[in-house]
């Protein structure tokens, strides 16, 4: 079979905040860029967040990068490596600010500065001081305006967009460099080789491993799957993020800013719960804590509705102009999804798989790194990778702050590789492409095998069920059976339809091929895990004197690394040194 | 809500295998909890899996799931289905290439989108904070940036049916408002001259029918007055 080539200096997979704010930075410094995405770039899920990103900008008030660190190692529980935490929070007033240069609408204070709002976990002075807004936002649909806004600076910059190419596999040389990637034009289903000098990843989460997700249908861990088959291990994939507030039954994000704005969660008897668990920062605690009252409240009988399977996300009391001007997709979707305008009822909410806080490996150089050392020619940025600066639980609005420091810093650290090669690149060996041949091959001539639909509802209700937001030293281990049965299932999925032309089935076998390299590694990676951290907390490791929240430091303050080869697990320590500033010591989390 | 039985005629068309297209009658039981469109199509799909349309987020805001539905542009995950008369009849947007079933080619959408210069051009040197803007000039964004290009405005315009490749169209013309309505744009002359043609923008004959079917409740047709409005005051 011959396969058209294309040579470029640099090939991004995944047009998401985090791929084209590296886009921005390689087109605009003059390299042949490449970016691939399967979806029209605005489409990518970052378009969906709500809240805001955060950066110390003080303009309500004081706040410090220094702040903004500790935040984000607390609610890391302290599995985020303090290294890129550090590098995040400083870097993060400086790549906003560029952001609005670019464009970006934010919101506006009375002195024309840009609005932030509060946040969960978001606290002044070493969080000992009050809350403090540095959630810089646009309304309620920050996602959208920061997406759109880095297309447009990518319009600007001539970014050459491959739009509705669905990248197959990595392609490495037989020494372990990168070499680009095996796409296909869904158009056609014809292939195309992208060999690279330098290859991001930026692919985005994998959220559709569960049944009940506020994520895109396109949230399939491409990338990670792509790593996973070319042996690349996936970190803390243990660690879910569930979202207090999605819409009961929908599914759909309410954002935080809502609470921020001043809603309040009520049980059934109206009662503000989250005073109970968190005296301080009340509903605006982490979320693995609000997710976890909210489950309890509910399993102890305080749920609302006839099934009392929910709880109320009440902002009846405020100002109906508030609701209008700074949470206005709020009130449409809730009216959409619940059938309720927020202004005259509460929203029925429940915890939502909404992040993934572990991916591929990389360091704050947005490199690739594998037993200590970096990947030649293999980058990953965003929901993706991990640095890891979300630890075992992330802070609202990290995650598009996220995008912006780490989709910069791929960029620049691909740039500086990429002048330091020497012109002549490796062949593609031919065995490297025959293994995504003999993929594709295999599904078109699958006769008898297992339905898409039905094993990736079957995946995903194992998920839900087994590793949700409280998770039991049983249903765990049962839980790795039967991820593994299915994906003996997945390895002989068939499609019925065999069209060359825009052939959605086919693409969804190939991302459900992908959902189950994470589906395996989240529970693997959570059975293993005996302590409760952060978003992965199990009955087996309760709360005790010498453990506090379960929390297992002597044994576990460590990273989990998963590889596919074997069904593996190897461990590597969390980075406590910071680049410049003291180590944020050990300490119980508290709001 | 009830289990029910929803009836559908769809627009079918593989060019890998049909020699033309045809409407296909098609129904699906569906749960008590399905309430959109998309949750009935995507049901569809796992019955058939060779119906081919786009979609992601499912709450209206990345703009995949545009089709005509009933004769009328809309977006699948915004749609109620029981709101629907029976049989939903389900076509492509009007107007663009089909490639396949639901799916259109919008090449030709989204060049005329690129046609404006769709960012904020600002020589000046930036300053090392955030450029200034009052909360009253950040207010005449609205409407105008929360467009999610999903063509159900252009598609709806009969001026862009009958020259897509000379009228920008709703979107485009929104997005052109937006950029100029924008105090950190410089180059508003610039903008306006790149619309004073018969074609561009004066091809909007405030048919409205971009208003009607906007899923973000957005108005076009408000903003190409504004743009035509400026135009005429820098005449005289």
């Amino acid at each position: 079979m011959n396969i058209a080539k294309r040579n470029f200096d640099a090939v991004i997979v995944g047009a998401g905040g985090a791929g084209m704010r590296a886009a921005v930075g390689l087109a605009e410094s003059g390299l042949k860029t490449a970016v691939i995405s399967k979806v029209f770039p605005t489409r990518s899920h970052t378009v969906a967040a709500q809240g805001g990103v955060s950066a110390s900008l003080g303009n309500s008030e004081p706040d410090d990068w220094r702040w903004h660190m500790y935040d984000t190692v607390k609610g890391s529980d302290w599995l985020g490596d303090q290294d890129a935490i550090e590098f995040m929070c400083k870097q993060a007033p400086e790549v906003v600010i560029e952001l609005e240069h670019y464009g970006m609408p934010f919101d506006r204070t009375d002195d024309g500065k840009i609005y932030q709002r509060p946040f969960g976990g978001h606290i002044s002075n070493f969080g000992e001081g009050k809350p403090v807004r540095r959630a810089c936002a646009a309304a309620d649909r920050t996602g959208h305006a920061m997406l759109h806004a880095l297309y447009q600076r990518n319009v600007r910059a001539n970014t050459q967009f491959f739009v509705e190419w669905l990248a197959l596999d990595l392609l490495r040389a037989a020494d372990g460099r990168v070499l680009g990637v095996i796409a296909m034009e869904l158009e056609s289903g014809e292939l195309t080789l992208f060999q690279a000098k330098a290859t991001l990843f930026a692919t985005g989460g994998a959220g559709r491993i569960y049944h009940s997700s506020t994520n895109a249908f396109i949230n399939t861990g491409d990338g990670l799957g792509m790593a996973a088959r070319a042996g690349i291990p996936l970190e803390d994939m243990e660690f879910w993020q569930f979202h207090p507030t999605g819409v009961a039954g929908a599914g759909v994000l309410i954002t935080e800013g809502v609470r921020g704005e001043g809603g309040i969660l009520r049980n059934a008897s109206g009662e503000r719960f989250m005073e109970r668990y968190a005296p301080n920062a009340k509903d605006l605690a982490s979320r693995d804590v609000v997710s976890r009252a909210m489950v309890t409240e509910i399993n102890e009988g305080r749920g609302c509705g006839p099934n009392r399977d929910h709880v109320l996300l009440d902002i009846t009391h405020l100002d109906p102009n508030i609701i209008m001007t700074r949470l206005p997709g709020i009130r449409e979707i809730s009216i959409q999804f619940a059938g309720t305008d927020p202004i005259k009822a509460p929203i029925p909410v429940v915890p939502t798989c909404h992040y993934q806080m572990g991916g591929i490996p990389t360091n704050y150089n947005a490199e690739v790194v594998v037993h200590g050392e970096a990947v030649p020619g293999f980058y990953a940025a965003g929901e993706c990778a991990c640095a890891s600066v979300h630890g075992a639980n992330r802070l609202g609005t990290n995650s598009l702050l996220d995008l912006l420091v780490f989709g910069k810093s791929a960029s620049q650290s691909m740039i500086e590789y990429i002048r330091r090669l020497p012109a002549a690149q490796p062949e593609i060996p031919q065995a490297e492409i025959d293994r995504t041949l003999a993929r594709l091959a295999r599904l078109d001539g699958q006769k008898e095998g297992a339905d898409v639909h039905e094993t990736r509802l079957a995946m995903q209700r194992t998920m839900q069920n087994h590793a949700g937001v409280f998770r039991f030293k049983e249903m765990l281990a049962q839980g790795v059976g039967k991820i593994l049965a299915i994906a003996e299932d997945v390895a002989q999925i068939q499609i019925r339809d065999k069209s060359k032309v825009w052939n959605t089935a086919r693409m969804e076998a190939l991302e459900l091929e992908n959902l189950i390299e994470v589906a395996k590694a989240t529970m693997v990676s959570a059975n293993a895990r005996t302590e409760s951290r952060g978003a992965h907390v199990r009955d087996d490791a309760p709360d005790t004197p010498e453990h506090p929240d379960g929390r297992d430091d002597a044994s576990w303050l460590k990273h989990t690394l998963w590889y596919r080869d074997g069904n593996r697990l190897e461990y590597k320590p969390v980075t406590l040194k910071p680049l410049s500033v003291d180590s944020v010591p050990l300490k119980k989390r508290a709001y | 809500m009830a289990n029910r039985t929803i009836s559908f005629k769809i627009y079918r068309y593989d060019p890998d295998r049909d020699a033309k297209p045809y409407m296909q009658e098609l129904s699906i039981e569906l749960d008590p909890t399905d309430r959109k469109l998309l949750d009935a199509l995507v049901k569809l799909k796992a019955q058939d899996d060779s119906l081919a349309f786009r979609r992601s987020c499912r709450e209206g805001v990345c703009g995949s799931d545009a089709m005509n539905i009933n004769g009328k542009n809309g977006l699948a995950c915004l749609t109620d289905i029981d709101s629907l008369a029976q049989p939903v009849v389900l076509r492509p947007l009007p107007g663009l290439p089909v490639i396949r079933d639901l799916i259109v080619d919008m090449t030709q959408f989204f060049k005329q989108y690129h046609s404006i210069k769709p960012y904020v051009v600002n020589n000046t040197p930036a300053p090392e904070k955030e450029r200034l803007q009052s909360p009253e000039q950040r207010e005449e964004l609205n409407g105008l940036y929360e467009c999610i290009l999903c063509a159900c405005c252009s598609t709806s315009c009969p001026s862009f049916w009958w020259n897509p490749d000379k009228f920008v169209g709703p979107a485009g013309l929104l997005a052109a408002y937006r950029f100029i309505a924008d105090t950190r744009d410089e180059i508003t002359n610039e903008r306006l001259d790149n619309l004073e043609d018969p074609y561009r923008l004066f091809r909007c004959h405030t048919i409205m029918n971009c208003v009607d079917v906007c899923p973000k409740h957005l108005n076009p047709t408000k903003a190409i007055g504004k743009i035509k409005e400026l135009m005429l005051s820098r005449a005289v």
